[in-house]
């Protein structure tokens, strides 16, 4: 057990010490990502509409927090076979579940405190208040679908291991996919109609929707003083669905990451390449 | 019972290579190569690059799986029982691959805790491996970045060590590496074959570091293992004065004649 808590804490202590030395950069993305969600949060302000501001807000958190998690996981194997250390990764007698988990651990802390300084950005520059918001109710949503958007980046993970190019171009276009059916900034009702179905198969579309019942947006006693917000009680479906996908996901990520590790290893593609 | 460390046996790895857009030839990185290192031995493959060196000490590092024959090391049997394996093997490849912008404290603590190590012990261990290889003590909070490669190869080096393997996997370990470095490592391998007792199979194209450090030498030409013996059995089957001769002589006439390959082939196992 000790070994195991060892060999867990040894992604996250190279998570942390990578992130040290490319402080810099690390400034530069958080900035970026606030910048961004700040110029959509401050639509909502231009047109003097708390609850559009709160929705785009909330968008602009969560898909922060979300594909941050999913893109960390899933370049996690790109950047290994850039620096060619995959190879020494591969052969330390680590199981692929707590090497996955490892990753994974690390992506959620790195997502959070980048989530958090978003959200700081945010009160800054939009004046909102959060006050009647169901909180806690949306720190239990996260933590559920978390586990479903952890499967996902393993999924993503596995295409790295077939072509670290090819893979990251084919993580990036599902990330938007996502980014485009879910519904983060616009109801998915203003999709075209054959594109509406595929939200349905996106873990953030019920995110997202169980948030902003829980935060009060759209409930017509919510006024910019004070939310009145729904009880997670009233967003039992979309969590139940969360975690039907979690289970799912996650399980399957790493199933298929095995039979793509045994495809690696017979084809010899663990090489550096990059 | 002591069985051998390394057991290979009518070993077989082909790679198909893209032709166009529908054709692919096969080619054959390793074919039917057997052989066995004992426990303790420093065992040397020379060939020239594309020889099938590397994909040998990737399948024997649990990284590729052969298409057919049989892997035992130290009794564990691959590919059935890499697990066990991945505990008992250390393996320093030609390039030397690390997270460059991390210290090389960091790199190794990595490695440590992947293999489930306490890091103060892992650290003193790597302190210790390091200061054998000649390296100071202030090179190691250095980002491997600002590092010389003979110094990059030194870190390798203790990487496959910090984890205490009985087995090492040495793939080209001094290739590129200036006269000073390259001694240093020689010199350390050297002390780790007398004092330790460790078994080392080393893959390199220098000939006198061959000599010096294997008690027994193949030659691989091919992807078949075409001799193998001490030195001087190499010599004299070639009718060399030196090992250079005797490796151009014995690899050269296999890859000009197919049929004298053959017999060279035969060979294996006589010398």
């Amino acid at each position: 057990m000790e070994q195991t808590i060892r060999q867990t804490w040894a992604f996250v202590f190279r998570g942390y010490h990578l992130t040290r030395r490319y402080l810099s950069w690390v400034i530069v993305f958080n900035f970026y990502a606030l910048v961004t969600s700040a110029t959509v949060a401050l639509i909502g302000v231009a047109a003097q509409d708390y609850q559009l501001t709160l929705t785009l807000v909330v968008g602009a958190l969560l898909w922060n927090f979300m594909s941050t998690l999913y893109n960390e996981i899933a370049m996690s194997i790109a950047y290994e076979r850039w620096e060619g250390t995959l190879e020494y990764t591969f052969m330390a007698p680590v199981s692929r579940f707590i090497h996955l988990l490892g990753i994974s651990l690390f992506s959620l802390f790195n997502s959070i405190i980048q989530t958090v300084i978003v959200l700081a950005g945010l009160l800054i520059l939009t004046d909102l208040n959060l006050s009647g918001a169901n909180l806690l109710g949306v720190l239990v949503t996260i933590s559920i679908s978390a586990v479903a958007f952890v499967g996902l980046g393993l999924m993503a993970a596995v295409l790295p291991v077939m072509s670290p190019e090819r893979g990251a171009e084919a993580t990036h276009i599902f990330q938007g996919s996502l980014l485009l059916v879910s519904g983060v900034y616009y109801p998915v009702e203003v999709l075209p109609k054959w594109l509406q179905p595929l939200s349905a198969l996106s873990p953030a579309t019920y995110t997202l929707s169980a948030c902003r019942k829980l935060i009060g947006i759209g409930n017509s006693g919510s006024t910019r003083e004070h939310l009145v917000s729904a009880p997670l009680s009233a967003v039992t479906r979309e969590l139940v669905v969360l975690t039907i996908m979690g289970a799912v996901l996650m399980p399957l990520g790493l199933w298929v990451f095995g039979k793509v590790e045994i495809w690696a290893k017979r084809h010899g593609k663990l090489k550096r390449t990059g | 019972m002591k069985y051998p460390a390394i057991e290979v046996y009518n070993l077989k790895k082909s790679f198909r290579k893209r032709n166009g857009f529908w054709k692919a030839k096969r080619s054959w990185a390793l074919d039917d190569v057997s052989f066995t290192v004992g426990q303790g031995e420093t065992y040397g493959l020379l060939g020239p690059n594309g020889s099938g060196k590397s994909s040998l000490i990737r399948i024997l590092s649990t990284l590729l799986i052969a298409d057919s024959g049989e892997v035992r090391l130290l009794g564990h049997a691959l590919p059935e029982e890499q697990k066990a394996v991945r505990r008992i093997i250390g393996r320093v490849s030609v390039d030397a691959a690390f997270y460059k912008k991390l210290s090389a404290r960091e790199n190794l603590l990595y490695t440590a805790l992947l293999y489930g190590q306490k890091a103060r012990t892992a650290e003193r261990r790597a302190l210790d491996i390091l200061e054998r290889l000649g390296l100071e003590d202030n090179k190691f909070s250095t980002p491997l970045e600002e590092m010389s490669r003979g110094m990059q190869q030194k870190i390798s080096i203790a990487r496959a060590l910090v984890i205490n393997p009985p087995l090492l996997l040495l793939d080209e370990p001094t290739t590129g590496l200036d006269p000073k470095s390259r001694r240093d490592v020689q010199a350390f391998l050297e002390e780790l074959r007398r004092q330790e007792g460790r078994t080392i199979l080393l893959t390199t194209h220098d000939m006198a570091e061959a000599e010096r450090l294997c008690a027994r030498i193949g030659f691989l030409a091919r992807g078949k293992l075409v001799a193998e013996g001490t030195a001087n059995q190499l010599k004299e089957l070639a009718h060399a004065e030196t090992l250079d001769d005797a490796f151009i002589k014995l690899t050269g006439e296999k890859l000009a004649d197919e049929e004298k390959g053959n017999e060279e082939v035969e060979m294996v196992g006589e010398v």
